[in-house]
């Protein structure tokens, strides 16, 4: 085999408290279809940020053509012939078809756009990857599937040699997922260089030529062809790991119910959502980047207006039309995403810890005392051994796992009756998490319902008595901890191929 | 099992207490850079510039700040939560004109007073409604309120000023206290309330939250729209007594807004270290912003120079002191990467 046109060599990527990246060597050949598989943040998307330039690597290089590069902007990466088709597409809504695909070199005589000119070139474009559109419609007319024949133009346009898909089919219905494929193949065979990350193994098998396994940052096995290759090999490559008992779990004594939630029914959601989660049981939910869990959480806590269904804690029913109100009858949430909806990144860790502490009434506990609301921080900063240099540190400079243990810290004075973490350790050091989990089975042992939502499927196995898998918005299956394994869940959590009906 | 426990620790430690000289200069920067600055201004322009360090002129001083100081605690509270808001000059104007002929037709100068103040804070309610309730844009919303506060100014008297009649208001600005007027009186007396409110209590505290993270205090559970209201209606009934105050001073309800006035007003708390991107302020840092200013129009004046020269003076502060916010906010981002 002669040398690859992309060849990744020895490229790391870290982030405070996490190595996303490990060490990572991984060959791309011309005019094949690579595709990219683990568990979510086993480090593929890190990976195509660093491909695009959206990152810059902690150390290691890239060979393009046989040239080293590294990138630091993605502008030097779309110069270099590299284009990745995200998730969510890039392209300006409002600005016509034509537009988009020459955004940023529209033909043009001493500045004024040829309209002529720009619409022949579109639909020369267009005619490469088989679409019959007019150029002159707006984006956002466009139905999703050809939205992304769009952008694969535009990708061509700018001469791309490399063309990177991150889950391009998530909204795709299966007829339109084909279509794509078709195109993938055709410029396979005209000698693109494509990856292709995907959680939906069946479509590995149909396009992919060869196959990378992640986990945990590093690339754990590469299979050269996917002939001979069954989802069960792959599976259990993404998940097989030397399983260290971090968790140190230890079971306990449940109570009776201490949420109840019946038909629940809102955003992000495609059936109603009916559990329980007993006092002192912890309950783990899994699913995929999408499957619905912060939406039902987000519903459950009022964050997010439910459409429909009920929600009681301990016997009582709520009537929970903003968080305040679920705070106040004793259910809490520690958000998914720390950086966004947890933290106030400017303020200090005391007033962090103490931001809830005050609500109620008007204004709340109007006046602030002072005296104990700095006991009250630093006996949580003692306790839970929150890493800072003092109280009045922003909590932006403390590490990822200091910060999560600082939102946690937010409501350990509370009345709590039900706990909801979603995604408590993600992004944070093994240490950090050990000390998490502990903070966890403490609650359980005082009685407090827990729900720990995540993505790290050893972790949901590790710590959860009982696991509730969700996939594509709804609760698939409840299962106790004693018939759990990776690969059942896996399986019922990986969308089925019948299923590509898209998100609503 | 331990071995990779303490790597990992390790590595995360340098992150959470990194302390090089450049930070460390950058946050007594953050803290005491502008004082300084006034204090450099102070002494320079006290030996440099004749009559400046004079009882009357510093009181002179003192008496030209005292509307931009009052509006200037209630904008800290807005910018601190994340918006702002144009329409306050515009209410000086209209709470000012409003006063006066209350006061004209019933004689009652509390009437006049009240009347000016609680229309001030019906705008800043309708304000804070529309932004927080229904999401629209601060800029968008109060530049509407703006256009029309000045409009309702105009028609109290037919776009003509109303001389008042009743001799008790002009005490309002005019008498003094241990040989100090009383609109200065009613200024220090803002900075402290205002002060308090925002060290002290929960609301101005959960202010600070809503602009640091809007979202996360959402979830904190902070009632986010109940608290912009109430800055807004604050806002509105401090800027209605800022017009009060001036339409005593100048014995006339003025129609004309000062269009400068917001401009001074943000650009001294912006001075004053007060985030335009919300969540970070200090009462201490908005009077250095507000004294700054101030002194530099006040020597403008003592030398004489055209006001012409003094608007390009003041949009230059506004500037360089937007500037040197958008500098920190980069900062942040770095610290934070």
């Amino acid at each position: 085999m002669s040398d690859a046109y992309l060849q990744f060599r020895a490229v790391s990527k870290a982030f405070p408290g996490v190595q996303a990246l490990d060490n990572i060597h991984m060959d791309v050949q011309e005019g094949s279809v690579h595709a990219l598989v683990g568990e979510n943040g086993a480090g593929k998307s890190t990976l195509l940020k660093v491909l695009s330039g959206a990152h810059r690597p902690s150390s290691g290089h890239l060979r393009v053509g046989g040239k080293e590069r590294v990138f630091s902007s993605t502008a030097e990466a779309i110069t270099a012939g590299i284009a990745v088709i995200y998730q969510e597409l890039h392209l300006a809504p409002k600005l016509s078809v034509a537009e988009n695909l020459f955004l940023g070199h529209l033909p043009n005589r001493w500045g004024v756009v040829d309209r002529g000119r720009l619409a022949t070139l579109a639909r020369q474009q267009l005619a490469q990857v088989g679409e019959e559109i007019d150029p002159s419609l707006r984006v956002e007319q466009l139905p999703i599937a050809q939205r992304q024949m769009v952008e694969i133009a535009k990708a061509l346009t700018r001469g791309a040699k490399i063309i990177a898909f991150d889950e391009p089919t998530s909204s795709l219905s299966n007829r339109e997922a084909q279509k794509l494929f078709g195109i993938i193949r055709q410029l396979r065979s005209s000698g693109h260089v494509i990856i292709y990350v995907s959680h939906r193994l069946e479509e590995i098998f149909q396009i992919a030529d060869a196959v990378t396994v992640f986990r945990d940052g590093r690339v754990v096995e590469h299979f050269p062809a996917t002939k001979g290759l069954s989802s069960d090999v792959l599976i259990n490559r993404m998940v097989g790991r030397d399983i260290a008992d971090i968790y140190a779990y230890a079971p306990r004594a449940h109570g009776p119910v201490a949420l109840q939630v019946k038909g629940v029914m809102g955003k992000g959601l495609r059936e109603p959502a009916s559990f329980t989660v007993a006092q002192g049981e912890i309950v783990g939910f899994f699913g995929l980047v999408g499957a619905g869990r912060t939406e039902l959480m987000k519903l459950v806590y009022g964050a997010q207006r439910p459409v429909r269904g009920e929600i009681s804690v301990r016997g009582t029913r709520l009537r929970v039309r903003s968080p305040k109100d679920a705070i106040n009858s004793g259910l809490v949430l520690c958000p998914e995403d720390r950086k966004d909806e947890g933290i106030f990144p400017v303020l200090s860790v005391m007033e962090n810890i103490n931001i809830s502490s005050r609500r109620g009434g008007f204004f709340g506990g109007f006046w602030i005392n002072e005296h104990r609301e700095q006991v009250r921080a630093s006996g949580h900063v003692k306790r839970m051994a929150i890493k800072t240099p003092g109280l009045s540190q922003k909590i932006m400079n403390l590490s990822g796992g200091n910060q999560q243990k600082t939102i946690l810290a937010r409501w350990l004075d509370e009345n709590m009756k039900v706990i909801l973490l979603d995604e408590p350790t993600r992004g944070i050091d093994v240490g950090a998490k050990q000390e998490i989990y502990s903070i966890i089975y403490g609650l359980a042992k005082q009685n407090v319902a827990v729900i720990v939502v995540s993505s790290d499927l050893p972790e949901v196995l590790g710590i959860s008595d009982r696991i509730i898998v969700m996939r594509e918005g709804r609760i698939v299956q409840s299962i106790d901890r004693a018939e759990a394994t990776e690969e059942r869940i896996l399986a019922l959590a990986l969308p089925d191929a019948e299923s590509h009906e898209g998100m609503l | 099992m331990t071995t990779t426990n303490t790597t990992t620790s390790q590595k995360t430690i340098p992150a959470a207490s990194r302390t090089t000289l450049p930070s460390l200069l950058g946050s007594v920067w953050d803290r005491m850079g502008m004082l300084l600055i006034l204090i450099v201004l102070f002494v320079m322009v006290s030996a440099l510039v004749p009559n400046f360090l004079t009882r009357v002129n510093l009181l002179g001083l003192a008496l030209a700040l005292t509307t931009v100081g009052a509006i200037a605690c209630t904008m800290l509270f807005c910018l601190a939560a994340g918006d702002f808001d144009l329409s306050a000059g515009a209410v000086v104007a209209m709470s000012g004109m409003l006063a006066a002929v209350v006061i004209n037709a019933t004689g009652s100068v509390l009437l006049g007073v009240a009347a000016g103040i609680l229309a001030g804070g019906v705008v800043g309610l309708i304000n804070g409604v529309v932004i927080a309730y229904m999401g629209i844009n601060a800029l968008i919303t109060t530049l509407a309120t703006m256009q029309m506060v000045q409009g309702m100014a105009f028609l109290v008297n037919d776009g003509k000023s109303v001389g008042i009649r009743e001799g008790r208001f002009f005490a309002l600005g005019t008498s003094s206290f241990l040989g100090v007027v009383t609109p200065i009186w009613i200024m220090l007396a803002c900075f402290v309330i205002f002060g308090l409110l925002l060290n002290r209590t929960t609301f101005g505290r959960n202010t600070l939250a809503i602009g640091g993270n809007k979202e996360a205090a959402h979830l904190a559970g902070i009632a986010v729209a109940r608290t912009k209201v109430t800055i807004f209606a604050m806002q509105g009934m401090i800027a209605g007594l800022a017009g009060i105050v001036l339409s005593s001073r100048m014995t006339t309800g003025q129609p004309n807004t000062d269009t400068s006035l917001v401009l001074q007003v943000i650009s001294a708390c912006v001075l004053g270290g007060v985030s335009l991107a919300g969540g970070v302020g200090t009462i201490t840092g908005m009077i250095t912003g507000v004294l700054i200013m101030g002194i530099v129009q006040n020597v403008m004046n003592l030398l004489n120079i055209q006001t012409f020269y003094q608007y390009v003076v003041s949009g230059a502060i506004l500037l360089t002191a937007v500037m040197l916010d958008r500098l920190q906010q980069i900062r942040r981002k770095m610290q934070n990467r």
